[in-house]
């Protein structure tokens, strides 16, 4: 006895990925262990051997200025999705958070289990990212154990805020457009291929509010031991707020659906 | 045991849920004594599943009071909710999890160690017959046996209440009385079942006493007994003319029996003495196609005082 309310409602989530762990983990591993092949390997050839290429990436190879990256972009990725369909799951198709707040659970207890749920799946998908990352000597460094928290903390930084609205909305029609107009550029504008540095300077003040940005910079000093300890306070700041702004709407959103 | 087991296990007093200007729950007062079977009945919107939802503790009350086991569901709602089961209108199981991890996941809800859900999962299983398929999926399982399952889960935690939305909406006549069989048993070992239905057998099967609710107001209460006594002669001639006769060859039929209705397929005589309305109709020389006569039902009451028009 005695196990705390979030804690409870985040073991529903937790069984129901027990039965799907096995190719979760592999895809976890492979999709990023291709993409680091393909990208960092091929672009990253034609990068490194240009004119200038010391100086472009502050000293960093391509490779080894692409790969932390990927840690703070998966996280975003698969907590974004995990923060829309099964959130509208929950309340309209299986209908799990109904059921739990039929128990002495409350929405707020409902809304806490999923965000605990997000943390984890956050930090599964970063774990398989690291992994791959310490397969090659550009990227191993003990950074990584610091780089895997950051990561998931990015994956949060998106979930929180995504839950929350998800949790109003009445049918998935508008989640593909989430993907493309908000993930799809962030992945591309966010500074995980490129320093943003080389954007036109209104779309980098743009860059730099937004979330992964702060994530890739985390991940990337991290890896690389260039991290800054007021920059990292800055960077961690920004992902938080948007954290826990995130969660007291998505306990207003639970609440406003479940106990109407 | 609690000690104030004579209270009322639900009281609740001129109870009002609005939903912005709508009004679907308008004042009921409302007594549940303890291993009690009590029904509310009446056509969709008139206001069952609100008031559900307000005992079940998840919606909150707009107006009076209301106490469930004597705690108020605004200040103890998760206390008054660790001790009922509820049965939702539609069942909320993970269909890709096994019936027995379901149930596992419900019990840890209710913070019940996993060992001692396991253990009365396999006793609840049994319950409701579906032991062997303890270890199968939900997905592949028939309406029936996954309500089964929701009945099982809602069970896990031994609660004294127990709140039925709907029981057996949507289930073949088999699945049903296998339904009724148990929750009847639950009855037998005093668990106190509140249920809504708009089916009449359901009603007249299950409930000690139950309420008719219309547009959010009760228009009845009493045992089926009572409320057929009360609202319907005792018996009821029902009479089938060629189609599209009815209204002109039920105006020859003034003034036998109680009280008449003519409906789209048949002309309903409602009378104390069913046999010897039949016996007027015929002497009138009035020649339906078939006749016959039935005891009054709950169905009867139901439709005279809810009425017949089509509610969606």
């Amino acid at each position: 006895m005695g196990t705390p309310a979030t804690v409870r409602a985040w073991e529903s989530h937790f069984t129901l990925y027990r039965t799907i762990w096995k190719s979760n983990m592999l895809g976890a591993f492979l999709q990023p262990l291709l993409y680091l092949v393909g990208m960092g390997l091929g672009v990253g050839a034609l990068v490194d051997r240009g004119d200038n290429a010391e100086n472009l990436l502050d000293g960093l190879t391509y490779f080894q200025f692409l790969a932390p990256g990927l840690l703070a972009t998966t996280a975003m990725m698969v907590c974004t999705n995990e923060a829309m369909w099964p959130v509208m799951g929950g309340f309209k198709w299986m209908r799990g958070f109904h059921a739990q707040a039929a128990s002495p659970l409350s929405p707020g207890e409902v809304a806490g289990g999923l965000a605990l749920w997000h943390a984890t799946k956050g930090l599964i998908s970063v774990t398989g990212v690291a992994a791959v990352l310490a397969l090659f000597a550009e990227t191993r460094s003990f950074g990584l154990l610091l780089a895997v928290p950051f990561g998931a903390l990015t994956g949060v930084a998106f979930a929180a805020p995504l839950t929350a609205w998800s949790a109003t909305r009445e049918s998935d029609n508008s989640f593909p457009a989430i993907n493309r107009f908000i993930i799809m550029p962030l992945f591309l504008f966010g500074g995980a291929f490129y320093p943003i540095s080389q954007l036109p300077n209104w779309m980098e003040s743009i860059a730099k509010v937004t979330p992964l940005w702060h994530g890739v910079e985390l991940c990337r000093g991290a890896v690389h031991g260039r991290l800054g300890v007021g920059e990292a306070l800055v960077h961690i700041a920004v992902l938080v707020s948007l954290a826990l702004v995130g969660w007291l709407a998505a306990r207003i959103t639970f609440a406003r659906k479940l106990a109407a | 045991m609690p000690t104030d087991s004579n209270a009322p296990l639900i009281t609740a007093e001129h109870l009002v849920k609005r939903f912005g200007d709508f009004v679907a729950v308008d004042g009921i007062d409302v007594e549940v004594p303890r291993g009690e079977s009590f029904g509310f009945l009446g056509p969709n919107g008139a206001g069952k599943s609100s008031t559900m939802r307000m005992i079940g503790c998840v919606s909150p009350v707009t107006e009076g009071r209301l106490r469930i086991f004597g705690l108020d569901p605004a200040t103890d709602g998760k206390q008054i909710r660790s001790r009922m089961g509820v049965v939702p209108q539609m069942d909320q199981l993970d269909e890709q999890l096994t019936v027995e991890d379901n149930m596992i996941l419900y019990g840890r809800y209710f913070d019940i160690p996993r060992a001692e859900c396991k253990r009365r999962a396999k006793e609840l299983l049994e319950f409701v017959q579906l032991t062997d398929r303890a270890k199968s999926k939900i997905e592949p399982l028939s309406g029936g046996m996954k309500r089964r399952v929701t009945i099982a889960r809602s069970l896990i935690n031994e609660p004294e209440l127990l709140l039925l939305d709907e029981p057996t909406t949507g289930l073949d006549p088999q699945a049903r009385h296998v339904l009724w069989d148990r929750l009847y048993r639950l009855k037998q070992r005093g668990v106190t079942l509140v249920l809504t239905t708009h089916y009449m057998d359901e009603a007249e099967q299950l409930c000690d006493r139950l309420v008719v609710m219309d547009q959010g107001k009760i228009v009845a209460m009493g045992s089926p007994r009572e409320l057929i006594e009360k609202h319907s002669p005792r018996e009821v001639l029902e009479l089938r003319y060629p189609a599209g006769t009815n209204d002109e060859r039920a105006s020859d039929l003034d003034g036998v029996g109680n009280r008449r209705e003519v409906l789209p397929d048949r002309v309903l005589i409602y009378a104390d003495d069913g046999e010897a309305a039949l016996a007027e109709v015929h002497r009138r020389g009035s020649r339906p196609e078939s006749a016959l006569v039935r005891r009054s039902s709950l169905e009867d009451v139901f439709l005279r005082l809810t009425g017949r028009s089509l509610v969606d």
